[in-house]
């Protein structure tokens, strides 16, 4: 990813005088553009830092105090919010669902994608560019025109209000995007080890294993970055897939239909579900950037 | 991109039918999740948009056919139009948006030494999940500026610029004093250089009185100039009106301003702790005093962005927060794809870096910004999380979009799936032009 290496300058040989005053005009011609970016970059960093504080701020000392007072009376902040959400709440209950259903959502898409990609990518057989267009279709097509019949489909199968349900659900809108990204990336693995594999007698299966999967990890990691957010951070398809067994989401949307007098439980509980995302994130921005250029059309 | 080629030539009919089941194998778990998941569904709701809320669900829905009249509701109830209008006012402002900061964003990030870390802080909001984002902006939001971050920071600048008044309401003690909080209270009196004025207020309940309000002091006269004192004109078991007292606290803080014979304002002041304010060089006679209406300017009592008038700009100002960063990261990766020798040609040549950005970066990255803008576009209209973690219940229905009113209407106490079913395939018809865009790209490829 270019835009995230630090670019080298060009070297520039001039005479030592000439060279400090030029770069001294240059530094300080920037000074203004680094302030607004600097500016920008608070401004982008306030709501979620206040989130935060807000999250410190005991019922009492919130309904007098802007979160920002902390800053100048630290005595303020406290994590018994924390414990509370901890201890008394269904909070970790639904963290554990949450988890569940994200890495279920995860394994299966990409499994089932990293198959199709293949066969996509590689096996020649009839209807294939038809079949991947209608792959293309499938991309945009929005998961509300599914939420009607698969809540009936779920009754029926008793799949509703279960953890596999939501799996389902997620693996299915997964793998549009996860084929295709899956396909365009396998497609530029270089023909001569494919052949060379066929030649010696490996099996479709086998070339599948121990070649494409291997060579493919980089996208792969990529799309499993994507769909663990997404399924982590989804909201709509557990409101409507389930009751009782929900994610954190939908866990704080219920709360916050009484919004104000609970937002020590809001605050601290929405902080909890963002802490893995951005963990992932901040370890695996890299992958996480690769698939969205690879493939923002979703 | 390099067509596949399938590597063994086939040889004969059962090789081929080999093949094709090992392909048949590769393909059938995404093609029966793809089937029973998306692809019927997608008829199902289709179909069961011509039916009415008591059709019997089933492999297809029976009974209680009702026509197109679930999409005439669509266009014809309040809450819907509003729906509709409000996706049509996010469809128009915020892909735009969007894209406008990604690219100013990126631009200007290759300037500044610290680029990757501005990356970071812009691009993180795309990890909290929207709904997570909404509860982060309700809390921005709160209309008081004492809880409400957004309020307070204009608050602050607005009191920087214009400060609230000392007091929020009073009346005058005396007959000689005439007016209204609106427009200010003048002393009509006329007072000649070298006289006093006694503008005595009542009627300011105690909590009003400014802190660090003194025993009032009476005006001693001054050669060539007029002073006076403001005093709250009250003491606890009476007093004498227009007359300073022991026990009459000064009011600090008011704006007082001196008006010429001919009606024009020449001088201004503030009263001090004492309520005493001065003139100097004045000279001549005919001088009103007024108390000014700035006095009694209201503090700023915050913006209402949760309620119905604010909450969808309020909303889409969230949504760019989160989505501007995606839009950077795209679209900075297509301008490092950009030749720097043609950028530094037309800086050689002597175009300015407005021209440059102008005439040659935005042109060049024409291809990267439409695909950002059309990615955008699909988001936009599928936007749900976002909006109803913002908006509290009571603008819940101005806030509501497309997406919100299918989930409202099917499953949020309605319970309607056939009107439910249309609003989705309203849905699914405004993204069918991005589809076929698709599609029409991917077969130029092959």
């Amino acid at each position: 990813m270019a835009t995230y290496e630090a670019e080298a300058g060009p070297i520039v040989v001039a005479d030592p005088s000439e060279r400090t005053s030029a770069r001294l005009t240059r530094a300080l011609a920037k000074v203004p553009l680094n302030l607004f970016l600097a500016f920008i970059a608070l401004l982008w960093l306030m709501p979620t830092l206040g989130l935060f504080f807000t999250s410190l701020l005991s019922p009492s000392d919130y309904i007098t105090n802007g979160w920002w007072r902390i800053f100048s009376k630290p005595s303020l902040a406290t994590f018994e919010n924390y414990s509370n959400v901890w201890n008394t709440t269904d909070i970790p209950t639904s963290l554990r669902i949450t988890a569940e259903i994200a890495i279920g959502g995860t394994i299966l898409p990409i499994m089932a994608a990293a198959l199709a990609g293949y066969a996509f990518a590689w096996i020649d057989f009839p209807g294939r560019d038809i079949l991947f267009v209608i792959v293309i279709a499938l991309l945009v097509v929005p998961l509300q025109m599914a939420l009607i019949p698969v809540f009936h489909l779920y009754n029926t199968l008793h799949l509703y209000d279960t953890i596999f349900g939501l799996i389902l659900f997620h693996t299915a809108f997964g793998l549009p995007f996860a084929i295709f990204l899956l396909r365009n990336f396998f497609i530029g693995i270089p023909k001569d080890i494919l052949e060379s594999a066929r030649i010696d007698g490996a099996s479709e299966i086998r070339i599948f294993l121990r070649l494409i999967l291997p060579l493919g990890l980089p996208a792969i990691a990529s799309l499993a970055i994507f769909q663990f957010l997404w399924t982590w951070n989804d909201l709509l398809v557990a409101l409507v897939m389930a009751r009782n067994t929900t994610p954190i989401t939908v866990d704080i949307f219920s709360q916050l239909r009484q919004f104000g007098s609970n937002i020590d439980i809001i605050a601290p509980a929405s902080f909890m579900s963002m802490l893995i995302p951005l963990v992932v994130f901040f370890s695996f921005q890299r992958y996480f950037v690769q698939g969205l250029l690879a493939g923002s059309v979703k | 991109m390099e067509p596949p080629v399938a590597a063994a030539p086939p040889s004969g009919e059962p090789g081929l039918l080999r093949r094709n089941a090992v392909a048949i194998a590769f393909l059938a778990p995404a093609a029966i999740l793809l089937g029973v998941m998306i692809i019927y569904p997608t008829v199902y709701t289709f179909i069961r948009s011509f039916f009415g809320k008591d059709a019997h669900e089933g492999f297809l829905p029976r009974g209680d056919f009702a026509g197109i009249d679930n999409y005439k509701s669509l266009f014809t109830t309040d809450i819907l139009v509003t729906a509709i209008k409000n996706s049509a006012i996010w469809i128009l402002v915020a892909p735009a948006a969007v894209t406008a900061f990604g690219l100013v964003f990126a631009v200007l990030t290759e300037r500044i030494a610290w680029g990757v870390g501005f990356k970071a802080i812009v691009f993180m909001p795309m990890a909290i999940s929207l709904f997570a984002t909404g509860v982060i902006w309700h809390v921005m939001y709160i209309k008081d500026p004492n809880q409400g971050a957004v309020n307070a920071a204009i608050g602050a600048v607005k009191s920087w610029v214009s400060p609230a008044g000392a007091l929020s309401t009073a009346s005058p003690s005396t007959a000689n004093l005439t007016g209204t909080p609106q427009r200010g209270y003048t002393l009509h009196k006329p007072i000649p250089a070298g006289g006093t004025a006694l503008l005595g207020l009542t009627a300011i309940p105690p909590e009003d009185v400014p802190s660090g309000a003194k025993q009032a002091a009476t005006p001693q006269p001054k050669p060539g100039a007029i002073t006076g004192v403001v005093w709250r004109d009250f003491k606890p078991g009476g007093g004498v009106p227009g007359k300073v007292e022991p026990q009459e606290l000064g009011l600090p803080g008011v704006k007082v301003s001196l008006i010429d014979a001919g009606g024009k304002s020449v001088q201004s002041a503030s009263t001090g702790d004492d309520g005493s304010f001065t003139f100097d060089d004045v000279s001549g006679s005919g001088f009103n005093v007024r108390i000014s209406k700035e006095t009694f300017a209201a503090p700023f009592g915050g913006i209402s962005w949760l309620g119905s008038r604010l909450i969808t700009p309020a909303v889409i100002i969230a949504y760019i927060w989160v989505w501007a960063g995606f839009a950077m990261v795209v679209i900075g990766a297509g301008l490092a794809a950009i030749s720097r020798e043609v950028l530094e040609a037309a800086r050689t040549d002597g175009a300015t870096e407005w021209q440059v950005f102008r005439r040659v970066t935005v042109p060049m990255l024409a291809p990267v910004l439409s695909v950002v803008f059309i990615t955008m576009l699909i988001n936009v209209l599928k936007v749900f999380d976002i909006v109803i973690s913002i908006a509290p219940g009571s603008t819940q229905s101005d806030a509501a979009v497309i997406a919100v009113q299918m989930w409202r209407q099917s499953f949020g106490g309605v319970n309607d799936f056939g009107l439910g079913s249309a609003i989705a395939v309203f849905l699914f018809l405004l993204v069918i032009p991005i589809l076929l865009l698709n599609v029409r790209r991917f077969r130029r490829e092959v």
